[in-house]
């Protein structure tokens, strides 16, 4: 069963971390990738995404024409800030891999599991 | 909840719940393994319980309930598979496999299937009508009578729990040691709500209203039966024996609400007060305390209690402080702040009850425990106002007509519920 874990977190609260925890909090995240990844629990890598200030956002205008915006698609203060496919026996294997990622260690972190859509199977 | 009218009607109607409850998980869970898919199974099981209510209600109980429903749940998942023209193999598996299968007394299937209906990923509202229909036998239509709410509604909200069951993979399985305190705590949460938020229909209306009350002891025995070495599971067994027990006395001839203070305690059922000390004796031997435990002692001392004035309130007070370590819930300040009154004077508890408005301004028996203390301390005029606030906020019947009595003088000396038993419409 392969899930998309998706990071969120609020961007103005990891800007006032101290460099150091940022540091360790990294290490601690290849650990994490490391560690999954030997045990084949990982489908896909993902990737970690530039801040929301990059973000471009295409949206459905009203007159049938995509309009463009700037910034993400909510306007709330946590945003994705990157993703990774994982592939697990059931939900609680995806949930116990989602509480220990490092970086729910900061205010205002989540880990939001989503199911994938297996188009080969059923 | 309201006492159902006794008589044979009545009695025939609980032998039938009985026998539903006592089968229907099992038959879910077993359905379930041979099938591999929760909802083919839980909807058979479903058809299967509404037929029995039929079937049974015109010709008896079988010899063999079980079994009868078996049989039926069976045919209903071979049907529903058909219907969906796939798994073959399945469908050869369920019709090779036709001997009804004995219960095995060791290996209850029915906690794997309890701990994924209470599973955190699905709302609460959805664990409880799951757990309902799933785990006890149910039917959507008592379900949504229970708690006074549409057929669609319930329904609804079972079928997307479903989903999710199956979309997200939520497994049907006994959770990892490191999850199987909070995961236990979620699903005797979900029972203590079967039993304090349920209503029984006093109209009379329906033969086969289910008394969830009786339902929630059921499953509340059920998991701690199977789970002997979990004190929490023994105390909430203990907390529903003690809060059961009380309920002769809760109504008086003509339906209306008795405030603990004022009930006949030689109508409280001592034999399961005694069985539920034994359970507390038995989880307190574990030495693993917890919020049900604790609101167990307390029922406990109410339960042991000669009258309400002669009430061990400093020990009552001291419980309280206990459990506001596991739930600070403001319901449970609220009923510290009752045994406060009558430890350290009303006015002492005043000001500590005060402070829960911000959070309780909308919950009657806030109100209703305000308007006590006022009384108490000769602020009668206060008191009324406090009085009118908790009868425009309470939707029980029965608790209405006892905020109106007290609001026409005939003056009670405590709120429409008690420390000790959690406020609600049981």
């Amino acid at each position: 069963m392969k899930y998309v874990l998706m990071f969120c977190g609020d961007e103005a609260q990891f800007a006032d971390i101290d460099p150091e925890i940022t540091k360790k909090t990294y290490e601690d995240v290849f650990a994490w990738f490391t560690e999954h990844s030997e045990a084949g629990r990982i489908a896909n890598g993902g990737a970690e995404l530039q801040p929301s200030s990059t973000a471009t956002t295409v949206r459905a205008g009203n007159d049938g024409e995509p309009v463009m915006v700037d910034g993400p698609f909510t306007e709330s203060k946590e945003v994705v800030g990157g993703f990774t496919v994982i592939d697990v026996p059931d939900l609680d294997a995806a949930l116990a891999m989602a509480r220990t990622w490092p970086p729910l260690r900061y205010p205002g972190a989540s880990v939001e599991v989503r199911p994938i859509i297996d188009h080969d199977e059923g | 909840m309201t006492p159902a009218t006794a008589g044979t009607s009545a009695d025939a109607d609980a032998a039938l719940s009985a026998a539903i409850r006592a089968e229907a998980g099992g038959i879910v869970a077993s359905l379930f393994r041979l099938t591999g898919d929760f909802d083919v199974a839980e909807e058979a099981v479903q058809e299967a319980v509404l037929e029995a209510l039929r079937t049974w209600r015109r010709s008896g109980i079988p010899d063999r309930p079980g079994a009868w429903l078996q049989v039926a749940a069976r045919r209903n998942a071979l049907d529903r598979l058909r219907r969906q023209q796939r798994q073959e193999k399945v469908v050869a598996r369920l019709r090779e496999n036709v001997t009804v299968e004995e219960a095995s007394p060791d290996e209850d299937e029915r906690l794997p299937l309890l701990f994924g209906c209470c599973h955190p990923a699905l709302a609460v509202e959805a664990r409880l009508a799951l757990t309902l229909r799933a785990v006890v036998g149910l039917t959507t239509a008592q379900i949504a009578r229970a708690f006074l709410a549409s057929v669609p509604t319930v329904a609804q909200r079972i079928v997307r729990a479903k989903r999710k069951i199956v979309d997200a993979a939520i497994p049907m399985t006994m959770p990892a040691p490191e999850q199987r305190a909070a995961r236990l705590d979620d699903v005797l949460t979900v029972t203590y709500l079967m039993y304090n938020e349920g209503f029984v229909s006093t109209s009379g209306e329906h033969g086969d209203d289910r008394d969830l009350a009786d339902d929630a002891l059921w499953l509340a025995g059920l998991v701690a039966t199977s789970l002997p070495g979990e004190a929490e599971a023994l105390g909430l067994c203990a907390l529903l024996t003690l809060q059961h027990a009380r309920q002769p006395a809760r109504f008086d001839r003509e339906g209306r609400l008795v405030l603990l203070a004022d009930q006949d305690r030689s109508r409280w059922d001592a034999a399961a007060i005694a069985s539920a000390e034994g359970l507390l004796e038995r989880a307190a031997a574990l030495r693993r305390p917890g919020r049900f435990q604790l609101q167990a002692a307390i029922a406990a001392c109410h339960a042991s209690a000669p009258s309400w004035e002669a009430t061990d309130w400093l020990q009552i007070l001291v419980l309280y402080d206990m459990l506001l370590r596991y739930d600070r819930s403001p319901v449970t300040r609220l009923n510290r702040g009752v045994a406060l009154g009558r430890v350290r004077g009303a006015a002492a508890a005043l000001p500590y009850v005060d402070a829960l408005a911000p959070e309780l301004g909308g919950y009657h028996l806030f109100h209703a425990t305000r308007a006590d203390l006022l009384r108490t301390l000769g602020r009668a005029d206060d008191a009324a106002v406090a009085d009118a606030r908790a009868l425009e906020l309470t939707r029980n019947p029965a608790e209405q007509l006892l905020l109106r009595t007290r609001l026409t003088g005939a003056g009670q000396a405590s709120a429409p519920d008690s420390p000790g038993a959690a406020p609600g419409p049981h």
